[in-house]
């Protein structure tokens, strides 16, 4: 007996213990019909080759380890960011359940939304009496400002109609006529979760802006000197929003955040819980209409909301999830030129800094072959940052990447002589990655929690940035934006090269002569 | 910490009920009526705990429930470890419950097993409006050349595949027939169906029986020479390693066990069951349907236990030795005493810890109860608990077997019910989900998460209840509570600070 009290065993270790072992060894020989151990391994290997990789390649039906989610995510994402505002998903309850686990697994903090519950009756009949019942219920229990409608499937596949199921509630007395609920159809059979942002992320500024679905008048623009800014869909919006903050307080800039998550997702322990924290006013995004312009960290996410707001008179600015030097540089210099402010010189210090510990450190990274993979924007911002610090990254994957982004990737490659050797895989699946990993070997992988498979299975050090972080606690609070986000990511890369480099070098009278103490 | 601590019984009937009509209060008159059904006050030797149960969750309330998708594809099938499960529908409901209950097994994954893994048909518009059959045909045969070494493959329905009429009978059928009678089982666990994930099981159940049980090759040569003392375990996911700390104790006691369902499970394990003597059930709630259908069909006996804390354990141990012979009655003796030592030290060293202490708990369908004993050997009370997804018949063997009076009951809770409930019985303890877990730890009161042990675990068993009292007590008295108010906004304090 291996438990013991005094020192109580924790499944990795106590299921290492012998009689474990040999319960486990006797239950695979005896009941589990278990494959030749030799075929399992010739199949270990075959996945390894080149001819193993074509075929996956050829795959035209199924999917194996996607890196996207679905678009009521997206929209669950911005609603919790707007002022004591509830996300409400029209459909069924166990998508919420999912998104709701989904986000308190990244942030480690709770997720408020609330689902109409349609089950079989609503199928047959359509789920109007479960939005009636729904908001009100909704409304009353939870006190918000406003509550904001997305879909999952099974609504949109029996096609309910947002707009008239909620006009029809309020005159049934769900909410009051007056009171906001906005709405966006999020069909999960489209796009991704970055889709679901920028359908949400319209729906709102859409019913704020353009009339609040035909039962207001049209705001009127009056335009003014501020800004408006757009995250996307971010696993670093905690920090990043914070940095973005800062970074618009020191340039002496007029801002409004569209979306502002960082308080809800960062509440502290204090004996109170809050459901509501932060966000942006509905004040506030009313008044965005006048801003001079709109600025989008996420080309990716806010395809559809940028032109809306183009629409309206302003100048709209998308960026690729800046990260780099450059790339921030460009970012300052772009919304100091719009907001007819200087740079000031803090920030040219930040600079420095970040240029410095480039400079400090690049003979490490300088070479380096990296994979990536995530959201297409956060990979574009991380390869440009790679191809600055003179690394390749060799291969970068998006399951939810289109044509465009494609195209702007490569062109991203033919940019620097870094790029040269550098591939693009848009729609592609971590099951992909894994023979690319195999047949065309990195240093090192850039990616979500998920990657830690691939990490296990090719032996490529995982770098985990991305989104969902399940397993590593607090990451969504250090900024990935801005010079200081730069020195992050930078850092991040450093920690796994130097622990990746000691870990091969650590066997005494082997390999120790090089487990250098200065590095 | 507890309110309730100098409460008499009546005080806390009164207290509890007076708590119920407060909380009813905020929901519009129609939907308070509804919820009144779910929340009781238990009254000891009533025969079930006084509410409504398995009914639909009410639009817009935060219910905490899941779908039927989740208990067939995320709770029955999804463990079965050399199966590949196709998430068949949009990409999301694979996506979100991918790798996260924790259900561990031993095998080469992606080579010949597969549980962390999502494979899915992630429907695209087009799919939705001609139908996905086509696409799903596809993918078995594209699973088929990638994944030559799987024994078999389910389709999990989603929401969408029941409402645009696909036929995955049909492509299912065609399939087996074409790889030679490989088994291909397609799950309606649609997750519209039903009110929660009660209703996943229940499908599940029945694909079990209908596309192995009923597709048995009677002369196949058996993998095994059966044994008077061959015994299935059902209804254990292997959470941590939960079936493991489990099948060492029946092993120990002389019990072969021929097939774990479904945690670290195979299919030739299903298919083995039908050999099994007796049927040890764990999880009453997911699987009871295939447990009495295997009792009519194969005369299999089946008993419920609970590995939960020595008391029930010991108690399960001898009711399963029951069934059997001496040998067997003898080697649950044995089992029993062989473990006192390791439990008296366990129990030494935490229950001064934790004596007293009172505990809320919002689980699944089975945990709820099942966990009562554990916290009651180190000397804790459960003043709350409820079901996300339990039928009547759950209610009953609280009420007659676990629960004490005045105990505080909410079917299908609410995140605001259950958020007033903790607020005003002030528990030391609460143990739900990760949805809940947040949400209490910021009002200041230690949580755990009780479907996924909080990533630790196992809980079953001897060498699992060692893990459940240091996790409990680390809860409850790590220094992080105490730090919750600041210093110069907690009132006890400034106080002592004005009087020095
Ligand atoms: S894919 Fe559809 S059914 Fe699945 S979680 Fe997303 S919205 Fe829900
Ligand atoms: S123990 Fe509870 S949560 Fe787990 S499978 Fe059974 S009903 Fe579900």
């Amino acid at each position: 007996m291996t438990q013991n009290a005094d020192h109580v065993l924790d499944h990795f270790d106590l299921f290492r213990g012998p009689e474990y072992q040999e319960m486990l060894a006797n239950k695979r020989k005896m009941f589990e019909n278990q494959r030749d151990p030799a075929e399992v391994e010739r199949m270990r290997e075959y996945a390894k080759t080149e001819e193993y990789k074509e075929k996956n390649f050829a795959r035209e039906a199924l999917t194996v380890n996607p890196a996207k989610a679905c678009q009521p995510l997206g929209a669950v994402f911005v609603a919790v960011g707007f002022e004591k505002t509830i996300p409400f998903v029209h459909g069924s309850q166990g998508c919420v359940a999912y998104y709701r686990s989904h986000f308190s697994r990244h942030f480690k903090e709770p997720t408020s939304c609330v689902s109409s519950s349609m089950t079989e009756d609503a199928a047959v009949f359509g789920g109007l009496n479960n939005m009636i019942d729904g908001l009100a219920n909704t409304y009353n229990m939870y006190k918000p400002a406003m509550i904001a409608v997305s879909t999952t499937c099974m609504a949109e596949v029996i096609g309910d109609d947002l707009n008239a199921f909620i006009k029809t509630s309020k005159e049934k007395g769900s909410v009051p006529a007056e009171f906001d609920v906005p709405f966006a159809h999020t069909p999960a059979f489209v796009g991704s979760h970055i889709t679901g942002y920028d359908n949400a992320m319209k729906g709102i500024l859409w019913h704020f802006w353009d009339g609040k679905a035909g039962t207001a008048e049209k705001l009127e623009r009056k335009p003014n000197n501020s800004i408006n800014f757009l995250g996307g869909f971010d696993g670093y919006t905690v920090g990043n929003l914070r940095e973005i903050k800062r970074i618009f307080s020191e340039m002496g800039i007029e801002y409004t955040i569209l979306g502002d998550n960082s308080d809800v997702w960062d509440t502290p322990t204090d004996g109170e819980f809050r459901m509501y924290d932060g966000g942006t006013t509905i004040a506030e995004v009313e008044a965005a209409v006048n801003a001079k312009a709109t600025i989008s960290m996420q080309e990716y996410c806010t395809e559809k909301t940028l032109p809306l707001i183009a629409e309206h008179g302003q100048e709209v600015v998308a960026f690729n999830h800046p990260i780099s030097v450059k790339a921030t540089d460009n970012f300052l210099m772009t919304v100091a030129k719009i907001a007819g402010v200087e740079i000031p010189e803090s920030l040219a210090k930040e600079r420095g800094r970040l240029v410095d510990a480039i400079a400090d450190s690049s003979a490490h990274i300088h070479g380096k072959k990296f994979a990536i993979y995530g959201d297409p924007d956060l990979c574009y911002g991380l390869a440009e940052f790679l191809l600055e610090l003179g690394a390749e990254p060799t291969t970068v994957l998006a399951t939810n990447g289109g044509k465009d982004w494609e195209k702007k990737m490569k062109a991203l490659f033919d940019s620097s002589p870094f790029g040269k050797n550098c591939k693009v895989y848009p729609g592609k699946d971590l099951w992909h990655l894994r023979s690319l990993l195999f047949t065309d070997p990195v240093d090192f992988l850039i990616g979500n929690t998920y990657g830690k498979y691939l990490e296990r299975d090719t032996g490529t050090p995982l770098i985990r940035i991305g989104f969902p972080i399940f397993d590593r606690h607090h990451k969504h609070r250090y900024p990935v934006w801005g010079y200081q986000g730069g020195m992050n990511v930078l850092v991040q890369i450093l920690d796994k090269i130097f622990d990746t480099i000691d870990l091969a070098t650590n066997m005494p009278a082997k390999t120790d002569y090089s487990f250098d103490i200065i590095r | 910490m507890s309110v309730a601590n100098n409460e008499s019984v009546a005080d806390i009937k009164a207290r509890n009920k007076e708590l119920i009509q407060e909380v009813l209060k905020v929901y519009p008159e129609k939907t308070a009526k509804r919820r009144a059904k779910h929340l009781n006050v238990h009254e000891s030797g009533k025969s079930d705990c006084g509410v409504k149960s398995n009914i639909k969750s009410i639009p817009g309330v935060m219910t905490i429930r899941g779908c039927a998708y989740a208990g067939s594809k995320g709770v029955v099938w999804g463990p079965i470890k050399d199966m590949i499960h196709i998430s068949h529908g949009p990409v999301g409901c694979g996506q979100y419950s991918w790798a996260s209950r924790r259900n561990y097994y031993i095998g080469t994954t992606g080579i010949d097993t597969f549980v962390t893994m999502q494979f899915t048909s992630d429907f695209q518009e087009k799919d939705i409006v001609f139908g996905g059959d086509k696409k799903l045909a596809k993918i078995m045969d594209e699973i088929e050349d990638l994944f030559p070494l799987n024994n078999g493959i389910t389709v999990q329905s989603e929401c969408p595949i029941g409402l645009i009429g696909d036929d995955i009978e049909a492509v299912s059928k065609a399939k087996s027939k074409e790889f030679n009678g490989k088994t291909i089982v397609p799950v309606r666990c649609e997750g519209f169906r039903g009110v929660s994930q009660s209703l996943g099981h229940h499908i599940a159940n029945d694909a079990v029986r209908d596309y192995v049980f009923d597709k048995l090759d009677p002369n196949k040569a058996p993998l095994f020479e059966p044994s008077p003392y061959d015994v299935a375990i059902i209804g254990d996911y292997n959470i941590g390693g939960d079936a493991w700390s489990s099948r060492i104790l029946l092993e120990e006691m002389g019990l072969r066990v021929i097939a774990q369902w479904s945690g670290d499970g195979s299919l030739a394990e299903l298919e083995n069951t039908p050999k099994a003597k007796l049927n040890v059930l764990h999880c009453y709630r997911s699987m009871n349907y295939i447990s009495r259908h295997m009792e009519e069909k194969f005369g299999i006996p089946w008993c419920e236990y609970n590995f939960f804390g020595p008391s029930k354990i010991a108690e399960s141990l001898r009711k399963i030795a029951s069934f059997f012979d001496d040998k067997i009655k003898e080697g649950a003796e044995r089992v029993i005493a062989k473990y006192q030592p390791l439990m008296d030290a366990v129990i030494a060293k935490y229950r001064p810890r934790l004596e007293g202490k009172k505990v809320m708990l919002y689980v699944g369908g089975l945990r709820p109860r099942h966990v009562i004993g554990a916290y009651e050997d180190l000397g804790m009370e459960v003043v709350g608990t409820g079901y996300e997804f339990a039928h009547n018949d759950d209610y009953q063997r609280t009420a007659q077997h676990y629960v004490k009076d005045g105990t505080l009951i909410y079917d299908d809770v609410t995140g605001y019910e259950f958020e007033k409930f903790v607020e005003k019985v002030q528990p030391d303890l609460v143990g739900s989900g990760i949805k809940e877990k947040y949400v209490f730890q910021k009002m200041g009161v230690p949580f755990r998460q009780m479907h996924s042990w909080d990533y630790s675990g196992p809980y079953h068993g001897y060498d699992g209840f060692a893990i459940f009292a240091r996790d409990m007590d680390m809860a409850i008295n790590a220094p992080v509570w105490k730090m919750a108010k600041a210093p110069w906004k907690d009132d006890s304090q400034s106080k002592l600070l004005a009087a020095e």
